[in-house]
Order: structure tokens, then C-alpha cells, then sequence
């Protein structure tokens, strides 16, 4: 899933400066799974805001605020305000801002990453996403991703105790978790190949990705 | 092309090849425009080894260009190795400095992964690692040998120009003290397959360890594939042996050195005493071809550590 947080109070109340009538809109999907942005945190955030923020808010939650079909049931609502609170990603945020394009739209959130929940109140990255995954090759864990550095063919000399020196409290040493599983599946031979440059063509150094199927366009 | 005697113009090489001890040091470039500093750390170490290691934004602090010391360093009549990390720059980048590197009369490259730009003074700046240290070597390799950039394109200014490769001696780094230690001779073979003609360690204080991972460099032959350079570090104090203990990462000082500096009557005359200890020692094992002496901003003790050792020979 997509792995946000809810922006510092202060810069969140500094977008509403000078809105009467606000819509605070959640979305149902990656950032309800990770408690950032569904209908529970606008229920939360409405109250801090018309409180301090001396504004008017109406509350609603989406199923789905990267889907347009969504926006639907809310377009009149959304007239009714003079600015709208996303609290999507920022995928959802440039949605709703292509939908209404005459509306402010603001981002309550930050993005962070593709990951996982890895326990109460902990959320790890996984994947960025790179267009061209090597994860077979490295026995499911990605170098890209896991290693600081997204070295292909690490670990560098700042691989201690399993930890990366980059912060050894909370960084496992991607190429450490990598070497692991490889021996434990009797496959460390891969790692004795050099593996090649990365084509960074396929990455967002490419310019803005866009994928097209005719398979489905033609249906 | 042309066939040469040897792979490169460097005098490193040329060193090496004859089976001479080499004796490399560092010299890490200023955090200002100071002409008057590279002078007076030349001045330290030019009559005492055969190349020094230019530092390239160590710790991922901004200092002076690796390339442009190089040069200064040359001039002044010292050979060069001119450290280059992945941090920095892209591909792009890397190929034009070798060219212009080559072109400035260095002919020694270390190539390096580089420190994470979160150990720096810039630590919200975006880190490249287009290459690893790995690509890196064998771009730099096909350069050299086939006369090939990164893009598979000929180095030649137009279709009918020749070929003009960079003739430069390749090295990178090796820290036999990191994890997974099964590895690190892997990581080594890497680099060995990837085209490196000489590798200068991370500094060894932990001898046993590093006995180990030298029989595990002979029993792949890698010793005969590229030349090894033993690191080491004169320590300087108690509170620097204290701080290379604890706070660098893939550095095994063990407690018996702290010992001796710490009940010394002159930590400092023991800390050289200990370095030259250790390149004794070094010189001993086979497979080591030199040593690479790097004095943290205490240059001044390089011609005594090189005469007490006995290196000074050549």
C-alpha cells in the first residue's frame, strides 16, 4: 500500500488562510489501511481545525480519491465549499485538483512510500517502484529498496552486525537480509555475478511514466 | 590499438609490476580554496612514497575537487591516485573526469561506492549511485582496454578519428572487517572480474581477522589477479583510538592496542610504534604487495613511520 502521514498541524491550517467553507475529504483505501487519511482521521482532524482554524469544514470519505468515478457523489458538496482538504496521497490530491479545476485543493498529508505494516504503529519501505524488478534475482528483497545506497551489487563496507551504517538502530542492512535468504536457500552462487548498470530509462529519470494496453483499451 | 609493456602510464604500476614493496599514503584536500595547505601536505610526504590517495568529499563532507588536487599534486611532483565515488556523480560525469583526469596527466583511479551523504554537512542533498563501486570498475575497465563508454559507443571524437582510450591503473577499496565477512571475499572476486588492478584495504588492526581473509583471498588466487595494499592508521591519541573503535563504521580495533595507548607514557610514539609493528607484520603475509598508510591529518608522521618500517628502499 501507499504509506502517508498527516503534515504538521501549523502548515495544514497555513493552506486555510482566508477559506470560509472547506471540505475535509478521506479516502477509503491505502491511507485508511495505514490511519492517515480515512474516514476516522477526518473525523479527528474537523474538529482541530474549525476550532483553530476559524473555518467551516464538512466532512466526507471516498472510496477511492485516485479513481474519478468516485468523485461523483461529492461534486455538489464540493460546490458548496470554496476549497478542498485532501487527505488522500498525493495520488488522490492531483485527482480531486483535475476534477475541480477550479477549486484550491490542498494536500493534509504527506506520501511516503510503497510498504508494509510491520507491527502497532510501524510501516517499513518496499518497493519504489523502479519499473524493472530484479526481485527474483535477489531471492525477494529488494536491493533498490532495502540498501541506502540501492547498490546491485553490495554490500559496501558499511555493513556491521547485520546493521547499515547509515542509522544502525533502525536500518537492517538490505544486503545483509539478502545474503541471509540466498544461503538459506542454497543460491549464494548468484551473488558472485556482476550485475550490470541499472536502466534508469524505466524509472521516473525517464520522465513522468505512463502505461498503455491495448488489450484492455480495445475491450 | 596500440599494445603497450604495460596497462597504464602509471608509476604505481610500474612499482608494483616489479614486485617492490609499494608504499601509498592520503592526502585529504581542504574545506576551503587553500593552495598554501595541498603545498605544505605535499611537502610531508613527496620524497617517501610512490603515490597518495586524493581524497574525493570524504565522509561526505564538501572539500576541494579530487581531480583538481590531482593535478596540483602532480605539478608539485607527486603521483597521484585520484579517489572517485558514485555518490557525486552519473555515468556521464564519471567517463568526461576520467577523460579530462587521463588529459590532466593522472593516471591512477580509485573507485569507490562513497560514504552516505547522511555521515556529511550536506545530508538533505540527493546521492546519485547511478553506478555501484562494481560498474564503476568495469566502465572504467572497457574504457581503458576496448576503448568502449558505458553506451557501448567507441571513444573517439568522429567516425573516422582513432580510438583514444584513458590509460589509467584501476584500484578500489576492500574492507575485509565489514559484513558478512563470508562475503567480503566474494565482493572482492567482484571487483577482480570487473577489471581492478590494485586494491588498498580498510585500515587492519585486527590481525588474526585479517590473516583469515587473506587465506581466503590466496585460496581464490585473487592475489595473483590484482595487488593488495594493506591499509593502515597511525592512532594519534587515546581519545582517537577510543573514537575508531566506536564510532567508524568497519573498523575492528581490538582492546589490546587501546591498552598499549592507553598506559603509554607518549600515546603518539606509540601509536607510530604499533603502525610500524604493523606493517612489519603486513610485510610478512603473503599476497600483500604494499601498504597504504593513511595518517588522519597527521602527515607529518608519515617519513618516520616509512623509515622505522624500513620501506624506504627504492
Amino acid at each position: 500500500m501507499i504509506v502517508a502521514e498527516q503534515k504538521p498541524i501549523e502548515e495544514i491550517k497555513g493552506f486555510l488562510t482566508g477559506h470560509k467553507r472547506i471540505l475535509l475529504l478521506g479516502c477509503g483505501t491505502c491511507v485508511t489501511v495505514c490511519l492517515a487519511g480515512g474516514e476516522r482521521q477526518v473525523a479527528t482532524l474537523a474538529p482541530i481545525l474549525r476550532m483553530s482554524a476559524n473555518v467551516e469544514v464538512i466532512e466526507n470519505t471516498i472510496e477511492r480519491q485516485c479513481d474519478a468515478e468516485f468523485f461523483d457523489a461529492i461534486k455538489e458538496q464540493a460546490a458548496s465549499c470554496d476549497a478542498i482538504l485532501s487527505m488522500a496521497c498525493g495520488v488522490g490530491v492531483q485527482m480531486a485538483a483535475s476534477i475541480f479545476p477550479d477549486k484550491p485543493v490542498y494536500p493534509a498529508l504527506n506520501t511516503m512510500f510503497c510498504g508494509t505494516n510491520d507491527g502497532a504503529g510501524q510501516w517499513s519501505e518496499n518497493c519504489l517502484a523502479c519499473g524493472d524488478c530484479k526481485l527474483g534475482v535477489f531471492g525477494g528483497i529488494c536491493p533498490v529498496t532495502k540498501c541506502s545506497k540501492s547498490l546491485l551489487n553490495g554490500p559496501c563496507g558499511g555493513s556491521i552486525d547485520g546493521k547499515c551504517e547509515v542509522d544502525p538502530e533502525n536500518i537492517d542492512c538490505g544486503w545483509q537480509l539478502i545474503y541471509d535468504r540466498l544461503k538459506a536457500l542454497g543460491k549464494l552462487d548468484v551473488l558472485t555475478e556482476n550485475q550490470k548498470p541499472r536502466d534508469f530509462s524505466k524509472t521516473h529519470d525517464g520522465g513522468p511514466r505512463r502505461l498503455s494496453r491495448e488489450d484492455i483499451a480495445q475491450i | 590499438m596500440v599494445e603497450y609493456r604495460y596497462k597504464s602510464d602509471s608509476n604505481l604500476e610500474q612499482v608494483l609490476s616489479r614486485g617492490q614493496f609499494a608504499v601509498t599514503a592520503e592526502l585529504g584536500p581542504p574545506k576551503s580554496a587553500d593552495l598554501d595547505l595541498i603545498k605544505s601536505k605535499v611537502e610531508l610526504l613527496k620524497d617517501w612514497v610512490d603515490a597518495v590517495n586524493i581524497t574525493d568529499n570524504q565522509t561526505a563532507i564538501v572539500r576541494v575537487s579530487s581531480l583538481a588536487v590531482g593535478k596540483l599534486i602532480l605539478d608539485m611532483g607527486l603521483e597521484p591516485v585520484v579517489q572517485m565515488t558514485c555518490r557525486d556523480r552519473n555515468r556521464l560525469a564519471m567517463q568526461s573526469d576520467i577523460l579530462g583526469a587521463y588529459l590532466l596527466g593522472i593516471r591512477n583511479v580509485l573507485c569507490l561506492t562513497g560514504d552516505h551523504q547522511s555521515f556529511g554537512d550536506h545530508p538533505t542533498a540527493k546521492h546519485v549511485f547511478d553506478l555501484d563501486s562494481v560498474q564503476l570498475i568495469e566502465m572504467v575497465k572497457n574504457m581503458r582496454d576496448k576503448g568502449v563508454f558505458a553506451s557501448g559507443g567507441e571513444i573517439k571524437n568522429s567516425k573516422k578519428a582513432e580510438i583514444k582510450p584513458p590509460r589509467v591503473f584501476i584500484g578500489a577499496a576492500a574492507n575485509p572487517f565489514a559484513d558478512p565477512f563470508e562475503f567480503r571475499v566474494i565482493r572482492l572476486a567482484k571487483k577482480v572480474n570487473a577489471g581492478i588492478d590494485f586494491i588498498q584495504t580498510q585500515c587492519v588492526y585486527d590481525m588474526e581477522r585479517f590473516e583469515r581473509w587473506m587465506q581466503q583471498v590466496r585460496d581464490k588466487g585473487l592475489h595473483e589477479k590484482c595487488k593488495i595494499l594493506a591499509g593502515v592508521t597511525p592512532l594519534k591519541s587515546i581519545g582517537m583510538a577510543k573514537y575508531m573503535r566506536d564510532h567508524v563504521a568497519g573498523v575492528v580495533l581490538p582492546d589490546y592496542y587501546l591498552r598499549r595507548i592507553t598506559e603509554a607514557q607518549d600515546p603518539k610514539t606509540e601509536g607510530v610504534n604499533i603502525c610500524v609493528e604493523q606493517i612489519r607484520r603486513l610485510k610478512q603475509i603473503e599476497g600483500v604487495a604494499g601498504v597504504h598508510i593513511m595518517a588522519i591529518e597527521w602527515e607529518q608522521k608519515v617519513p618516520e613511520i616509512v623509515q622505522k618500517a624500513e620501506l624506504r628502499n627504492r
